[in-house]
């Protein structure tokens, strides 16, 4: 290892158990700054609840959870984020009967401080609404700013979840599924946009497109039943027999 | 009979217009940079004054003149129209159902009420300890009961305001309890305008106090906290993923309400002078959810249509059938459910979109 700094994030001995059964068992992750990593395994491996545990959305049974080597076990969600972390949600969670700029500016004004001003107008900060705006043209959503995002197309709005996400500007982004329920002919954009990101974010990515995960990934970890398997590069795991019959080979049978 | 007739209507209204023209800037404003797009300029004008916002003002002042009969009850209608705002906040806008608003509006009716009761005759400071009483309320039992949700907070609402009212109840000795609270003595308003058997003074002090509150309110609702409430109302989870407090914005919103629902309380008390258990009642709760129903929820102007509504139609209906004239409300109230979901703002919205004007 050259890195002998701390990790973007890191997990210790992370374990969630629903009564008997362990969702999350001893998983010890390392992702590195400027990471682009992805975590695959089968369906209800455990890949989103590791998510939501990192996030803290729920609280682990036991272990430890590191943002830049400081420990935010405790940390109640909305600290983690103000500490730099973000996430996109596998099924789109948005402000579905707000505009799409206004979903940006909520995430823009939590970023600068300005979320619990109760007295100036929204709409006299120009510094939120221009960033958010700027965002927008980032990841070409420009054209659409004015619309409900319950009026997009369901890819267009797997943009507006990463777009709320990256306003955050945040050092680490777990992006769950970017491209779950987008049609292929569609999904190049996804692909282009997380291409894209700024390299000092670091990236953990959900993915079951396998053509994504190797494209995008420059280190898997594979996770099976609440355990890691194994990690590597992607020709690692290509290779590896325990993930070709646990993973790509249940896939092949499908 | 009156020495000193109060005639504050003009100089309001002069002094609504000197109020609001610095306070909101009226009209289109600078138009869109060069580069930016519409959905740009459409954030940034949200906040300034539509016409259409002047018109609660112009009827509730013309109604002064045109209706001096009913001016008493126009009082009643002007704080209830408060009362109804004030949910607004927390259930249009936060998206936190309550059974038990009337807690609230109860605590700054009894506070009001035994201020003026005990010797503290001064109205205006009254109303102050009345809002700030019932702020205190809604802060303390926020921080519990808004630490759950749905099903379970909608009952804890109701348990607040039900104790309330037990305790009201049962401490008669200084509420006097199911025989209400009387012996009230309300100086005049300034020092100037006493309170008249006609109303004239309770009309002008409820107006000018429901346009302060309405500027409050008007101003949170476009503050980006108020826009955080209505990101709370349409996805939680993704307000925690953004790094914001939830729980700390919904405990905020809820005293605020409170407070203003104290301060309609207040207003109760003072112009009535007579406070009784009704005044943290659960019909008083269930009446203030069916004004917004019937007004349009979580659009600010649902309470300036839907408590006049619910008040005037109750009255005739109570005059035309006197036993049976809930159910004529009742009836009203399924139909808007069934028929015109969002209530009249939200079915005068859709007309105005079929005809092509601008919301």
């Amino acid at each position: 290892m050259t890195d002998v700094g701390a990790a973007a994030l890191e997990t210790r001995g992370l374990c969630k158990n629903y009564g008997a059964l362990a969702v999350a068992n001893d998983i010890n992750f390392r992702l590195e700054r400027g990471a682009r990593h992805a975590l695959i395994g089968p369906n209800g491996a455990g890949k989103t609840t590791f998510l939501d545990l990192v996030t803290g959305r729920f609280p682990p049974t036991a272990g430890r959870i590191l943002l830049g080597g400081a420990d935010v076990t405790a940390l109640a969600q909305a600290q983690r984020v103000k500490r730099g972390l973000a996430r996109t949600f596998q099924i789109n969670t948005l402000f579905r009967g707000l505009s799409v700029l206004e979903n940006v500016c909520m995430a823009t004004s939590e970023r600068l401080g300005r979320a619990g001003d109760l007295f100036r107008p929204a709409g006299s900060r120009r510094d939120v609404i221009d960033r958010a705006y700027a965002a927008l043209e980032r990841l070409g959503l420009a054209d659409d700013a004015a619309r409900l995002v319950r009026e997009l197309p369901y890819g267009r709005q797997r943009l507006v979840e990463i777009a709320v996400a990256l306003s955050l500007e945040p050092d680490v982004l777990l992006l769950d599924e970017p491209a779950a329920g987008v049609p292929s002919t569609e999904s190049g954009i996804i692909i282009e946009v997380i291409e894209s990101l700024p390299p000092e974010i670091a990236v953990l990515i959900i993915e079951h497109d396998m053509d994504l995960v190797f494209r995008l990934a420059r280190r898997l970890t594979v996770l099976v039943q609440g355990r890691i398997l194994v990690e590597g590069t992607p020709p690692e795991i290509a290779a590896n027999a325990a993930v070709r019959e646990v993973y790509l080979g249940e896939r092949a049978s499908t | 009979m009156e020495h000193n007739p109060p005639r504050p209507a003009m100089p309001v209204a002069n002094a609504l217009r000197e109020l609001l023209w610095p306070a909101l800037r009226v009209g289109s404003g600078p138009g869109p940079a060069p580069g930016t797009s519409s959905a740009v300029d459409a954030l940034r004008r949200g906040h300034h004054l539509r016409p259409l916002e002047m018109l609660p003002w112009l009827v509730a002042a013309a109604a002064y003149f045109l209706f001096p009969d009913y001016l008493a009850l126009g009082a009643q209608i002007l704080l209830a129209v408060l009362f109804a705002l004030s949910f607004d906040l927390i259930l249009g806008y936060a998206g936190i159902v309550s059974l038990g608003h009337a807690a609230f509006f109860g605590v700054g009716a009894y506070a009001a009420g035994l201020l003026a009761a005990n010797g503290w005759s001064e109205p205006l400071s009254g109303l102050v300890i009345a809002g700030i009483a019932a702020g205190l309320v809604g802060l303390l039992s926020g921080a519990v009961i808004l630490r759950t949700r749905g099903l379970t907070l909608l009952m804890l609402t109701l348990m607040i305001a039900a104790l309330l009212q037990e305790t009201a109840n049962k401490a008669g000795a200084i509420t006097g309890g199911a025989d209400g609270l009387q012996g009230m003595h309300v100086a005049p308003l300034l020092g100037l305008f006493r309170f008249d058997v006609f109303g004239r003074t309770a009309y002008v002090y409820c107006l000018a106090v429901l346009f302060l509150g309405w500027l409050a309110a008007r101003r949170i609702v476009q503050s980006p906290f108020g826009r955080g409430l209505i990101g709370i109302r349409e996805n939680e989870d993704r307000m925690r993923a953004i790094g914001s407090p939830v729980f700390r914005r919904r405990l905020v919103i809820y005293g605020i309400s409170a407070a203003l629902a104290g301060i309609a309380g207040g207003l109760m008390a003072q112009t009535t002078q007579f406070v009784a258990l009704d005044a943290l009642g659960f019909e008083r709760s269930g009446v203030v959810l069916i004004m917004l129903i019937l007004g349009g929820v979580g659009r600010l102007y649902g309470a300036f249509i839907g408590a006049p509504l619910y008040m005037i139609l109750q009255d005739g209906f109570a005059q035309q059938d006197p036993v049976y004239w809930y159910f004529w409300i009742g009836l009203l109230l399924v139909l808007v459910v069934v028929f015109a979901r969002g209530g009249v703002l939200g079915l005068g919205q859709r007309l105005a979109r079929r005809l092509g004007w601008p919301s």
